[in-house]
Formats: structure tokens, C-alpha cells, sequence
């Protein structure tokens, strides 16, 4: 049960996603992701409504890191709860991707990146 | 008591004995009369040997005609009918006897008309008797308890007539016209029951007709003849002079008029009623195939309702098309496939098309037509789709020459059976889809069998440590793994991973994190560079989204050291005897298979500790961490833990049951939504 809204702000592509990442839903995640990961993107995910986040839904995030160099495509991550945040730092996900508080440092973050 | 085969002889035997003796006491009668010698026979004993006469008759018949049943009412006919001919005939020739000798003195003995007289006598008794229970049977058909009730009556009048015509009153004596005025009453009410004629069809009903006709000729010609005795004023029995012979002849032959007129009024509906009977059969032909449909195909589902559309509507033409079958069946009825074209592109064209779509429909895009077409040969269209499980499936088509000529009771049958077929259809869907969902199962089934053997039934042993795991899966098969090596005497390796995802896909990557596990473990390689070759070699196996995350531990109970390498694995639970406190490794780490190149090796760090008697390590996967209850709240590290010191003191088995136990509990309720592991380790 999830929910993704699209806008952007100079460029920059901010998704928000609202609910839970299971098995299921993760889906619907890659297919939003797999729109808007194009050539030299810039994307921030807004993450501070995620309530859960299922090793399927990693999988999705996991499976565009190597776009980023591929596509010189920018991807930050910000707003995570601190129990979603432990599990990508479980997996060793905040290693390889870029992991923001707040908006504003994910947009200047995205912008310099 | 006695078998019916019995009363019948009997009541044969009484019947000839009571008419043998009707008879004699008659002629003595006659014959003291004429020679006044009196006998001092009571005038009353030829009546009551002609009312027993009568019951004989009556017993006789009411064992011999059966009950009505819709297939029996022209066979209860038929009797009344060949009874009749045989009284007739024998009447006849009676008369023509007296014609041939008309002018002899034999032909007017008082003795010798009596004898014939009663031959008559008892003859029109069998008939009226038997016209009366056959009618009986055809009043009572469907009864109701009212009806009965006054039949009943009926025939106890009919009874007490019988008793009052030995008191000798004649005919238009008042006592006896009151009671023959009342009997006639009571015959004329029954005679309005006459539901069996709605069950004749229309050949049934002109026979019917023509019997009937043929009864009422009978009793006239009867009646006539008993007038014809009576006025020779030499009779010494007259059934005239009964109530109930008169009683029993009006009845029978009111019933007889009223019956042939209702069956001739009802000639031009009998139609309609075999078609509604029709419609039936073929509703419950369409019913039958739904209750067996591995018996039948769904050709027959598809041909049963054309045939039964068509002859409900009296279609001239029609075709049912199913274009969701593969290949697709085209049934055509009296057109050819050009005329369905020229047809189907008219339905387009028309401007005058009706929309007949029910409340119930949600299928926006298939609608029910009743067309008016312009130049075709078929005038009239009704177009209804066929519906299977929400979705069209086909469509059927019935067309008449003449324009205009679907009323609203034929739209209405026509839903119907579509309906029917529909509800079939779907039935015979569901039967094939259960059938291969069983199929899936077995296999789901063989695959959990398989699967349950991946993971080892029991794990490595040691004198120096016990050890305990426990898996279980949310679905059929899941991606939990762990597993054990022994590496050398005195060196043991282990291993727990857990596969991103669940179901048959994280299954599969499981089953080949096994393989690389055993293929590796036995190189002897150190945890880190265990850990990237199999994040090398599972680089080449896994899809893009899926990622497995590992502990690998290298047990040396020679130097009771633990050396282990966390990728991306929730961290281990550790508990120290001597300081009795608990910890998690939170070491770093990355889930294998996330960075599929060199640089993994950057990101995999090794740590290692020194145990002693009484330590513990639990190894789980993240379902235990993450299974959240009805307020949604996660099991969480801490209950982990919390649990573990309540049975820090109990064999690794014992720990790991007490782990899943407290897990139940907290989640409430028994269906799990994740895989689950544990493996404990507890040192010596």
C-alpha cells in the first residue's frame, strides 16, 4: 500500500513516497523509479512518510545504483523515519547512496552532485 | 388385508353373483305375478341386490383404474371410451333381436324383455360406474384438501342414494326429486374442476375431444333406451326409479359436456403451454450442464443454448459466436456466414436499435440490442454478449424475417438462458481453473518438499558448542538459508542468509546460494574473501532486484575464537557469560549481490572474538526483527534480546522455541507474513 507523487523543481525530480514498500508494492516503486531514471537525472526521493520498507523495496533503490554512474544520474534519498533508516544502514545501502536529512540539503546536495 | 388382485376377483364374483340373483328375484317376481302365486319374497330384495350389484361394480373399478397421472389421462379416456363401445354394442344387438323377431309373440314376454333388460342393466351400471371413477381420478388430479373434502361428500350421497332407492320411492315422487335435485347440485360443482386439461397437449386434446364426444353420445343413447324399456310398463326393475343411477348419469354427463367444452376452448392456448414446458426442459438441460460440467463440454453449453434460443422465440435464423475460444466457434442456424456480415454491418447502420440493458449489467461495453434492420433479409435482431466471469466472451444472435417481432417475454426468456448458460460457463471455468490450481499446489508442494531439504536437518556438531536452527516460510518456499561445514577437527564454518523478496523467486536464489555456499566453503578461504567470491559468482546469478544478505562465522574451538564477516545480514546477537550483557555485532557490511564489481571488497570488514563457556550467539533473519502485531509495531531488537535473557539459561533448542513462542505472541495471530530463522549457538 503505497502512494508516489511526481513534481519537480528546477529540474530536480522529487518523489514522495507515502506507506509501506512490501513484496507487492515495490512494483509499483520501480515502475515510477524506471520513469524518471533517465539520462543525467536528478532525483530526490522524499522518504519521510515511508513507514516501512521490505528487502524487495531495497532491491529497487539497490538496482539503480549502478545507473548512476552508467547515466551520470543523480539519486538522493532524504526525511527517512530512524527505523527505515536503520534498515538501509543493516543492508550497508548508506554506503553506496546518497542519504539526506531534509529537503533542502537533498536539493543542493542533488543540484552540486 | 387381501391383495388387489384379490378384491378384483371378488368383487367380479359378487358382481355376477348379485346380478344372477337381481335377476331371479325379478323373474319370480314376474312370474308369481302373472301366475298369482305369491312367494312371499319382500318387494325390497331386488333393490338391495341391485345395490350390491352396484358396490360389487364399484369395488371392482376402484381397484382396476389407477390413479391420474398427466401421462395416463387419455389411457383413463381410452377405457371410459371402449367400456362405452362394448355396452353400446351389445344394447344394439339386444335391439336388433327384438326387430328381427318384432312381431312374435317371444318378443313380448314380459319374462324375456325383463332377461334382456337386465343384460342392459348391468352393462350401463359398468359403464356409468366406471365413467365415474374415472372422472373421480381426473377431479382429484392435484387436489386440494377442500376438494377432497367435498368429493368425500359427494360420494357418501352418492352412497346414501343407494341405500334410499330400496325404500322403492319412483321417480318424481318429491323426497326423491329433492335428493336427486341435490346430488345434481353437488355434480355440477365438481364438474368445474378440470385442472388436467392443462397438462394435454394439442393432439392429446382433440383425442380428448373425440372421446368425450363419443361419452356423452353413449349416455344419450343409454338414456334413451332405458326411457324406451321403461314406457313398456312390464319392467319389474326400473333404474329409472333410482336416485342414484339418475344422479350418476347427470353428473357424468354434465363433467363430460363441461370437460369437452374447456378442452375446446382451451385448443389455441395448448401451445403456449408446450412451449413454456419446453423452455423448462431446456432451462434445466442448461442447469444440468453447470451441475456436470466435467461430463460436458462447453460445445454443448454453446449448442443447448442456440437450440433452445431459437425454439423459445420461434427465431428464423440465428448464430452464437464465441471469440474468446481458441480457435474461435462460430454455430450458425439457417444463414450463411455473407448473410452474418451483411447483417452484423445493418445492426451498425440502423438507426432503430434498442438498448436492453439491465440495472445488474456492469459491462459497459457489451450491451443487449433488439434491432429493426433495413435491407437484409432479416428483419428483426435481438444481439445479447455472453458473459464469463465479468468479461464477453461471444455474443448470440437471433433474427426474424418479419420486422419488429421480439416482444418484451422473449427478450426476457432469452436473458434468461443466456444467463443460465453464462452462470454455466463460468462454472465450467472455475472447475478447469480449481483442477490446475490443484495441479499448482502439488507442484507448490514438491517444491516445499525440495526446498525443506536445502536446508540441513541437522546442523554440525561439536563437543565445545550446541548448536539449534529452526526456519519457517510465510509461503510455500521461502529464502531463508542457513547452514553449517565442518571445515576441519577443530574448525567449523556457518552460515545465515536471507534472500531480498520472498516466495519462489527468493526459493530459487536461495537454492543457489547453497550451491555457492558448498562450492566455496570447501576452498578454505578466509570469511572476507569467501564473501567476495560469492558475491562474484552471485553477481552472475541474480536479477536486477534482488540482493541476498549473509553472516559467515569460522568457529575454532581450538582456539575458542569466532571469526565472522556481516554482509549486510541483520546483526548478530551476542551474549557474554562473563559479563552477562547483551550485545549486537553492528559491524559494517554490504548485502551481496548490490555491488556487482571489485568494489564490493571495500565494504566487507572482518571481526572476530573470543568466547567463552556460556556464551551464545543467535544468528536470525529479518523477519524475526520486522514481524510487526495488530498495533503495528515491530518485534524489534529489543524484545530479541529481552527473550534471550529469559532463557539464557536453557539448551540452544530450547532458546530458539522460546524465541518463535514469544514471536507468536506478539504478533496474534498465527498467519506469517515473512520467512523466519533462528540458528543458536551456545559454547561450552
Amino acid at each position: 500500500m503505497i502512494n508516489i507523487d511526481r513534481s519537480s523543481e528546477n529540474e530536480i525530480t522529487i518523489l514522495k513516497v507515502t506507506g509501506e514498500v512490501d513484496a507487492s508494492s515495490s512494483i509499483q516503486l520501480d515502475e515510477e523509479m524506471s520513469q524518471v531514471a533517465i539520462q543525467g537525472a536528478k532525483i530526490i526521493v522524499d522518504l519521510s512518510e515511508l513507514e516501512y520498507i521490505s528487502s524487495a523495496g531495497l532491491g529497487v533503490f539497490m538496482s539503480y545504483i549502478s545507473d548512476l554512474e552508467d547515466k551520470k544520474m543523480t539519486l538522493v534519498l532524504f526525511g527517512m523515519k530512524e527505523k527505515v533508516l536503520q534498515v538501509f544502514q543493516i543492508l550497508g545501502l548508506d554506503q553506496l547512496l546518497t542519504i539526506e536529512e531534509n529537503k533542502e540539503e537533498a536539493i543542493k546536495k542533488a543540484s552540486d552532485l | 388385508m387381501f391383495g388387489y388382485k384379490a378384491v378384483i376377483r371378488l368383487s367380479v364374483i359378487l358382481g355376477v353373483i348379485t346380478w344372477l340373483l337381481l335377476l331371479l328375484l325379478d323373474l319370480t317376481a314376474l312370474f308369481s305375478a302373472k301366475n298369482n302365486i305369491a312367494f312371499g319374497l319382500p318387494s325390497f330384495a331386488p333393490k338391495i341386490a341391485l345395490g350390491l350389484f352396484v358396490l360389487s361394480i364399484v369395488l371392482f373399478y376402484r381397484y382396476r383404474i389407477n390413479k391420474a397421472e398427466s401421462v395416463n389421462f387419455i389411457d383413463l379416456l381410452w377405457r371410459v371410451f371402449v367400456t362405452g363401445l362394448i355396452t353400446t354394442v351389445v344394447s344394439l344387438a339386444i335391439k336388433f333381436l327384438f326387430s328381427v323377431f318384432g312381431d312374435t309373440s317371444l318378443a313380448k314376454n314380459p319374462l324375456v324383455i325383463n332377461f334382456f333388460y337386465h343384460i342392459n342393466l348391468g352393462l350401463i351400471i359398468a359403464f356409468t360406474v366406471s365413467t365415474l371413477i374415472v372422472w373421480k381420478r381426473l377431479i382429484l388430479y392435484q387436489k386440494t384438501k377442500s376438494l377432497l373434502a367435498f368429493w368425500r361428500i359427494f360420494e357418501y350421497s352418492l352412497l346414501g342414494a343407494l341405500a334410499f332407492d330400496i325404500l322403492g320411492y319412483a321417480l318424481f315422487d318429491p323426497f326423491f326429486n329433492i335428493l336427486l335435485g341435490i346430488l345434481v347440485l353437488m355434480g355440477l360443482v365438481l364438474s368445474f374442476n378440470l385442472k388436467w386439461v392443462a397438462y394435454l397437449n394439442f393432439k392429446q386434446k382433440w383425442k380428448s375431444i373425440l372421446f368425450i364426444v363419443l361419452v356423452i353420445i353413449y349416455l344419450f343413447y343409454f338414456l334413451d333406451g332405458l326411457v324406451d324399456y321403461s314406457n313398456q310398463d312390464v319392467l319389474v326393475t326400473d333404474l329409472l326409479d333410482s336416485v342414484y343411477i339418475l344422479a350418476s348419469f347427470s353428473f357424468i354427463s354434465v363433467y363430460s359436456l363441461i370437460s369437452a367444452l374447456v378442452i375446446l376452448f382451451n385448443l389455441p392456448t395448448s401451445s403456449v403451454f408446450e412451449k413454456k414446458l419446453e423452455e423448462a426442459m431446456n432451462f434445466q438441460r442448461l442447469s444440468q450442464s453447470q451441475s456436470q460440467p466435467t461430463g460436458q463440454k462447453k460445445e454443448q453449453i454453446y449448442e443447448i443454448l442456440l437450440d433452445s434460443t431459437i425454439s423459445a422465440v420461434f427465431a428464423d435464423a440465428a448464430w452464437l459466436e464465441i471469440t474468446e475460444d481458441n480457435p474461435p466457434i462460430l454455430s450458425k442456424y439457417n444463414i450463411s456466414d455473407k448473410e452474418i456480415n451483411d447483417v452484423k454491418e445493418a445492426v451498425k447502420n440502423t438507426a432503430l436499435k434498442k438498448v436492453i440493458n439491465t440495472e445488474f449489467d456492469n459491462i459497459s461495453n457489451s450491451q443487449r440490442l433488439s434491432a429493426t434492420l433495413k435491407g437484409v433479409k432479416f428483419k428483426s435482431i435481438l444481439l445479447f454478449p455472453i458473459i464469463a466471469k465479468q468479461k464477453q466472451i461471444g455474443s448470440i444472435a437471433l433474427l426474424k424475417e418479419v420486422g419488429d417481432s421480439f416482444n418484451k417475454e422473449m427478450v426476457d426468456i432469452i436473458n434468461t438462458f443466456v444467463n443460465q448458460a453464462s452462470i454455466s460457463l463460468e462454472n465450467f471455468q472455475l472447475i478447469n481453473d480449481a483442477i490446475e490450481n490443484e495441479r499448482y499446489k502439488e507442484e507448490l508442494k514438491i517444491a516445499s518438499r525440495v526446498q525443506q531439504s536445502l536446508l540441513p536437518s541437522a546442523l554440525e556438531q561439536s563437543e565445545k558448542f550446541d548448536i539449534h536452527g529452526i526456519s519457517v516460510a510465510a509461503d510455500e518456499v521461502g529464502g531463508d538459508y542457513y547452514d553449517s561445514f565442518k571445515l576441519a577437527e577443530d574448525r567449523f564454518a556457518l552460515i545465515i542468509a536471507d534472500v531480498s523478496g520472498k516466495g519462489t523467486s527468493a526459493a530459487f536464489h536461495m537454492s543457489q546460494m547453497k550451491g555457492i555456499f558448498h562450492s566455496l566453503v570447501q576452498l578454505s578461504l578466509d570469511p572476507k574473501q569467501l564473501m567476495v567470491v560469492t558475491n562474484n559468482a552471485l553477481s552472475q546469478c541474480l536479477e536486477k532486484t534482488s540482493f541476498i544478505t549473509a553472516t559467515y562465522f569460522e568457529i575454532d574451538t581450538k582456539k575458542s575464537k569466532v571469526c565472522f564477516a556481516r554482509a549486510g545480514h541483520c546483526p548478530t546477537l551476542y551474549y557474554s557469560s562473563k559479563s552477562k550483557e547483551l550485545e549486537y555485532f553492528k559491524n559494517k557490511g554490504l548485502g551481496l549481490g548490490i555491488l556487482r564489481n571489485s568494489n564490493f571488497e571495500k565494504y566487507v570488514q572482518v571481526n572476530e572474538f573470543q568466547y567463552s563457556s556460556g556464551d551464545i550467539i543467535v544468528l536470525y533473519t529479518d523477519g524475526i526483527t520486522e514481524a510487526v502485531n495488530g498495533e503495528n509495531e515491530q518485534f524489534g531488537y529489543e524484545k530479541l534480546s529481552d527473550t534471550l535473557m529469559e532463557y539464557i539459561n536453557q539448551s540452544p533448542e530450547q532458546i530458539s522455541n522460546g524465541i518463535f513462542e514469544a514471536l507468536y505472541k506478539f504478533c496474534e495471530n498465527d498467519s506469517l507474513d515473512d520467512d523466519y530463522s533462528i540458528v543458536v549457538v551456545k559454547f561450552r
